[in-house]
């Protein structure tokens, strides 16, 4: 089957008064229709700049994007405009990426209105349907974002990214600024919409046990790079990057009684600037040797299972 | 043996009230909250977004602003001294030294056009006597026990990473040994890696010097590791009290049992997640009766007309419930 978006060799570098930032640095993946890949990793190692480089919020350094086998690295206007109908972005906090002076009714309708594809009173019916879809009472219609409280801000946003029918949906930690009661109400959601409406989601996010249940596939990013991607299934029972194992037995557990045998890392992620070749883990690596501050390739350990390291079959 | 027991206890909140007013309308953070604290203990006290748990350790500092907030009623004792009765200058002598506080943002924590050693420095000469010297000395000593080389003393806030700017602020809170350490979320803004190698530091000092301490949190995983005792709080109420094997083994409240339930699984898969229906109550307009019971599937009529009373176990869990038998079961 092909997959609704591929990615290749995907780069991204940002210049700073210092260097060239590697935000994104050579990230290949595919997501499958209907399926969501996880991408986890911790804040600055380019999760959410991947998915704003995939959907083209910014052009890329290098390599390609594709969706549904098109090549959509470098198109322009019209082409672009109709491309993007198709891809679109939860963010992270539902407080900032509304328009204050929008009420919930004019946030959902303006991608509905934009696209000049529908009448008046198609996009009012549209509206109240995606209202209706994403669980918002009638009623808060004209309401402004501060007199909701951050889950029903979180719906507007994704009411406002399904108005025009995505097939990919790029979620960038859409759950991170809410309560944890709040917070399973909307990933329900995320996946009822999911099932209904055959999305493709790529999840962004920090939290392991949200990622665990939301995702089919996982990527974890370090510092610009994919250094493991497998099943969801396969990563929590075999992590074999030392990052995703010392990631892994970070996450504090609410099992009291049987404690997860923590490797505390010591040291601080290395600067994503102008970074050397190699392993850029291998600072903080309790494993690295010689070989891992030479270039890392990534390779393929069993069906579907790949790690960025060299140590991998020793350890 | 009242003697003892009054040892034992060292920070105790008796029935804090504590209100905020804005618009002409009154707003009920903080109603009715009693806890304790043993030296070298820790108490969690979590619960979700305006539950007033910030609001709690803000009254025991007293730290409130002083318009548009008021403590309406309750007492807090730090080591038998009832902190309220206190003169603005003695309660400064305390704050730093007695009690401390670690913000939940590293990132705003700090003073930006300060260096961290000066900053550090800071709060040992409020509360010390002694030369330049011997408070730059400390200074760096403190650096160095949180894991930072002693030569950064001379650098700002905005070279640093979150998690060592985290790491400086449990330096200056720490800088004086305190007998208290109230951590309001101080991990919250970091990652998980991070957020592992404050945890441990921050055990290891408080072991070091006995520290009591309250560690507010909305994370399960982090009270599950750090603390001794659990408080549970709802709309400015505490709904369940008890140590942690009591709480995470045995947790009674329907809001608590929401809560685990609520959290994804790292074990079992689920197609789907339990949420807790409904929304948190506005605390402007709190309902009548338990303030949880419009998003409780047990509530009956009972809940909705009287406050619900704490009721407590032979071995000293409390739950604030009149179904917890029904809940606990799962029925």
């Amino acid at each position: 089957m092909q997959p609704v978006i591929e990615v290749k060799g995907l780069k991204k570098y940002f210049p700073t008064p210092r260097g060239l930032l590697h935000a994104v640095d050579d990230v290949t993946l595919s997501i499958e229709k209907g399926k969501t890949l996880g991408v986890v990793g911790e804040s600055g190692c380019g999760k959410s700049t991947l998915g704003r480089t995939i959907i083209h919020l910014q052009p890329p350094t290098g390599g390609q994007v594709l969706l549904n086998g098109n090549d959509i690295t470098n198109i322009k206007g019209k082409e672009l405009k109709a491309a993007r109908e198709k891809m679109q972005i939860i963010f992270q906090d539902p407080y900032s990426s509304l328009d204050p002076r929008k009420t919930v009714d004019a946030t959902i309708r303006e991608p509905l209105v934009v696209s000049k594809r529908y009448k008046k009173n198609e996009i009012d019916n549209a509206t109240a349907e995606l209202m209706e879809f994403v669980g918002i009472d009638a009623r808060l219609r004209m309401a402004y974002p501060h007199e909701l409280d951050g889950g029903r801000r979180q719906r507007v946003g994704i009411a406002r990214a399904l108005a025009l029918n995505p097939e990919f949906v790029v979620c960038d930690e859409p759950v991170s600024a809410l309560d944890v009661s709040i917070q399973a109400q909307v990933l329900n959601l995320l996946k009822k919409l999911q099932q209904q409406k055959g999305l493709t989601y790529m999840f962004v996010t920090h939290d392991m046990s949200v990622v665990r249940h939301i995702s089919d596939d996982i990527c974890v990013m370090y510092l610009g790079q994919v250094v493991e991607k497998c099943s969801s299934k396969e990563l929590f029972r075999n992590p074999l990057h030392p990052y995703t194992r010392a990631l892994l037995s970070a996450i504090p557990s609410v099992d009291i009684h049987n404690p997860i045998k923590r490797e505390i890392l010591r040291g601080e992620i290395t600067s994503p600037i102008d970074p050397k070749p190699g392993c850029r883990f291998a600072a903080r690596c309790r494993f690295a040797t010689e070989a891992c501050f030479q270039p890392q390739k990534q390779e393929e350990v069993s069906p579907g299972h790949f790690v960025r390291c060299c140590r991998v079959d020793e350890l | 043996m009242s003697e003892q027991k009054k040892d034992q206890t060292f920070l105790e909140v008796k029935d804090l009230k504590v209100e905020y007013f804005s618009d002409g309308q009154t707003v009920h953070a903080v109603n009715g909250v009693s806890l304790k604290i043993e030296r070298g203990k820790t108490l969690g006290l979590v619960g979700e977004t305006g539950a007033g748990k910030t609001t709690i350790a803000k009254s025991i500092l007293r730290i409130l602003p002083d318009v548009g907030a008021k403590v309406t009623e309750g007492k807090v004792y730090l080591d038998g001294q009832e902190l309220f009765a206190l003169p603005e200058q003695e309660m400064r002598k305390i704050r730093g030294n007695g009690i401390s506080m670690i913000f939940q943002d590293p990132m705003t924590a700090l003073n930006p056009v300060q260096t961290v050693g000066d900053q550090i420095a800071e709060v040992v000469r409020l509360h010390n006597a002694g030369s330049k010297e011997s408070f730059e000395k400390r200074a760096r000593e403190m650096l160095e026990m949180v894991g930072i080389p002693g030569d950064r003393y001379h650098e700002y806030p905005h070279q640093f990473s979150g998690g060592m700017k985290q790491r400086v602020v449990i330096a200056i809170a720490l800088a004086c040994n305190p007998g208290l350490l109230l951590a309001d979320e101080p991990t919250t803004a970091l990652d998980v890696t991070i957020q592992a190698q404050v945890l441990e530091l921050i055990g290891e000092l408080r072991e070091k010097y006995n520290t009591a301490m309250l560690l507010i949190t909305h994370d399960m995983g982090v009270v599950a590791q750090v603390c001794d005792e659990v408080a549970v709080i709802y709309a400015g109420r505490i709904i369940e009290y008890g140590s942690k094997e009591q709480i995470f083994d045995h947790p009674s409240h329907p809001y608590t049992i929401g809560l685990f339930g609520a959290i994804p699984s790292m074990k079992e898969d689920e197609e789907w997640l339990h949420p807790i229906e409904g929304l948190p109550p506005d605390p402007v307009n709190l309902p009548e009766g338990c303030a949880f019971h419009p998003r409780c599937p047990y509530a009956t009529e009972e809940c909705k007309k009287k406050p619900i009373e704490m009721y407590q176990t032979a071995d000293g869990h409390q739950c604030r419930c009149c179904h917890m038998g029904a809940a606990k079961k799962g029925e």
